[in-house]
């Protein structure tokens, strides 16, 4: 039997995001889990099923989804994982749930992610204030440590770099990206640089994390909390926001070094993703990429192909993905200026589009959306093509 | 002065890298079945699956597959040195290794460039392989 929209996120929840210290990780989930059912006009009774991404704080314990249950005093679950596929999850836990319920093992189920990396400031006069940082990303592990080679941030500018040196790509480049979110951002009364315009000169000016990386090619890290709810189509026509049609998806993880190819796993992900809806790029009208670093937007963009391999920073340095371009790309400001709940913070920006609750920013008459997650380094890699049209 | 950058603890499965080293001799597993070198030590090839191989010497030859230039400082054994940078190198036998570059500034560095291995004794233990320009 087709997938293509037979299911529907019917309910979005987003707990305040940033610098917010009153829950922690299972808080931040259960009220975002509560958001969501109250979004979509169902009570925790109509829940079924729970997948759940576990964030950093979560720690390697495993079993979020049944510490989530017992938190949020569910009974009688069809359906409960905690997954994990780095970036890409946002992405696969909607498709598992879409699956699921398309096959009849359960009818709702509410995917979630939740984090608290971020510390409360210390007193004043204690400048070590944890309370912005991104320590908790700032592992090392063994002979990398030795070498000072630590994190995330780290390990992908070896990728850029070569992207760089390939392909003639440079900081013009990922600056026009950090811009254009930023600009999004501005629009965006949720988002944490929502009040804090940036000029290319300003990006240029922020401080270098890891050459070829300024500040602001990287992504913000958030305290919070964000679920969706999944369900039938039919039931979702019923509920009380309009459905955002779960019309293709496909998931995509190439193996290897993607620093070889500067390739993720986006053109096999696309190939069943767009299949199923029935698409082409040209019926795209918002695209939310999953952009841990202005780089990763870059190849993504390429992956997809709207523009060559290689020809990605030419192609976002005209201000073509920014407000009022041709090609509207993290239309809130994405996970670099509006907030980082890894991959869903793009599907949340799509559900706020295809509702027409976008405010501001909303691209005026989009019906298809784009949705990307990616994890690891070009790793791991999912499409969701989310639409308010069922075909 | 004693030696404030972190030192890699010796695992049983990276014991041979680290004898080698000592030796100022750099070596990396083989996989005797289909020949391919990998590293850090797997218990497994990741092209034929087979689960033999062997510690080989290699010729210490290779180039920067890529490399970073680190502004922050993670741990205070690298206070002194930021902005330094880390360095991929593309053995000449196939493997890829995390390393530090030495001699020269971080910004003459380039994607291609020829290097050779040379070895820096950090304590009675450990001795890291390190890269030069060749």
């Amino acid at each position: 039997m087709p997938l293509a929209s037979r299911t529907a996120i019917a309910g979005l929840g987003i707990t305040p995001q940033g610098k917010v210290y009153d829950h922690n990780h299972i808080g931040f989930a259960s009220e975002a889990v509560r958001l969501a059912l109250a979004d979509a006009g169902l009570t925790r009774g109509d829940l079924d099923g729970l997948l759940v991404n576990p964030g950093l704080t979560w720690g390697d314990m495993g079993m979020a989804s049944f510490q989530l249950q017992q938190a949020m005093g569910l009974r009688n679950l069809r359906l409960s994982a905690s997954m994990n596929s780095g970036g890409a999850t946002a992405g696969t836990m909607i498709q598992y749930a879409a699956q699921s319920i398309a096959n009849g093992l359960c009818s709702t189920v509410a995917c979630v992610f939740s984090d608290a990396p971020l510390k409360p400031p210390k007193p004043k006069g204690d400048p070590g204030s944890g309370s912005g940082s991104g320590a908790a990303y700032a592992f090392g592990r063994g002979l990398d440590a030795a070498y000072g080679q630590f994190g995330v941030n780290a390990m992908y500018a070896m990728a850029a770099r070569r992207h760089m040196h390939l392909y003639g790509t440079t900081n013009h480049h990922l600056g026009a990206i950090a811009v254009a979110s930023r600009q999004w951002a501005n629009r965006n009364p949720a988002a944490q640089f929502h009040d804090t315009p940036m000029t290319l000169e300003e990006y240029h000016r922020s401080r270098w994390v890891v050459e070829p990386f300024h500040l602001f090619d990287c992504c913000l890290v958030s305290n919070g909390g964000l679920a969706v709810i999944v369900t039938s189509a039919e039931r979702a026509r019923d509920l009380r926001r309009p459905p955002v049609y779960v019309r293709g998806m496909g998931q995509g993880h190439p193996g290897g070094d993607p620093a070889e190819t500067l390739t993720s796993g986006a053109p096999l992900a696309k190939e069943s993703a767009f299949a199923m809806a029935g698409i082409g790029l040209a019926d795209i009208d918002v695209v939310e990429l999953y952009d841990c670093y202005t780089f990763t937007v870059l190849v993504t963009l390429e992956d997809y192909g709207f523009c060559a391999k290689g020809e990605g920073g030419p192609f976002v340095a005209d201000g073509r993905i920014g407000p009022g371009g041709s090609l509207p790309v993290n239309t809130g400001g994405g996970q670099l200026s509006s907030f980082y709940m890894w991959g869903m913070t793009p599907v949340s920006e799509a559900v706020i589009q295809l509702r027409g609750d976008g405010g501001a920013r909303q691209v005026p008459g989009a019906t298809t959306a784009l949705v990307s997650g990616n994890g690891g380094i070009l790793s791991t890699h999912s499409t969701l093509v989310l639409s308010n049209q069922e075909q | 002065m004693t030696y404030a950058k972190p030192i890699p603890a010796i695992t049983p499965e990276m014991r041979p890298f680290y004898d080698a080293a000592k030796r100022h001799e750099l070596r990396v597993q083989r996989c005797t079945s289909c020949g391919t070198h990998r590293f850090p030590a797997r218990a497994i090839c990741s092209e034929c699956l087979c689960t033999e191989a062997e510690w080989v010497a290699v010729s210490g030859r290779g180039e920067i597959f890529s490399f970073n230039v680190m502004h922050q400082v993670y741990h205070p054994g690298f206070a002194a040195e930021v902005p330094y940078a880390v360095v991929i190198v593309k053995l000449a036998e196939g493997a890829k290794m995390v390393s530090n570059l030495v001699g020269g500034a971080p910004h003459d560095i380039r994607i291609g460039m020829p290097v050779r291995v040379v070895f820096e004794d950090i304590s009675d233990e450990v001795t890291l392989p390190k890269f030069a320009p060749a």
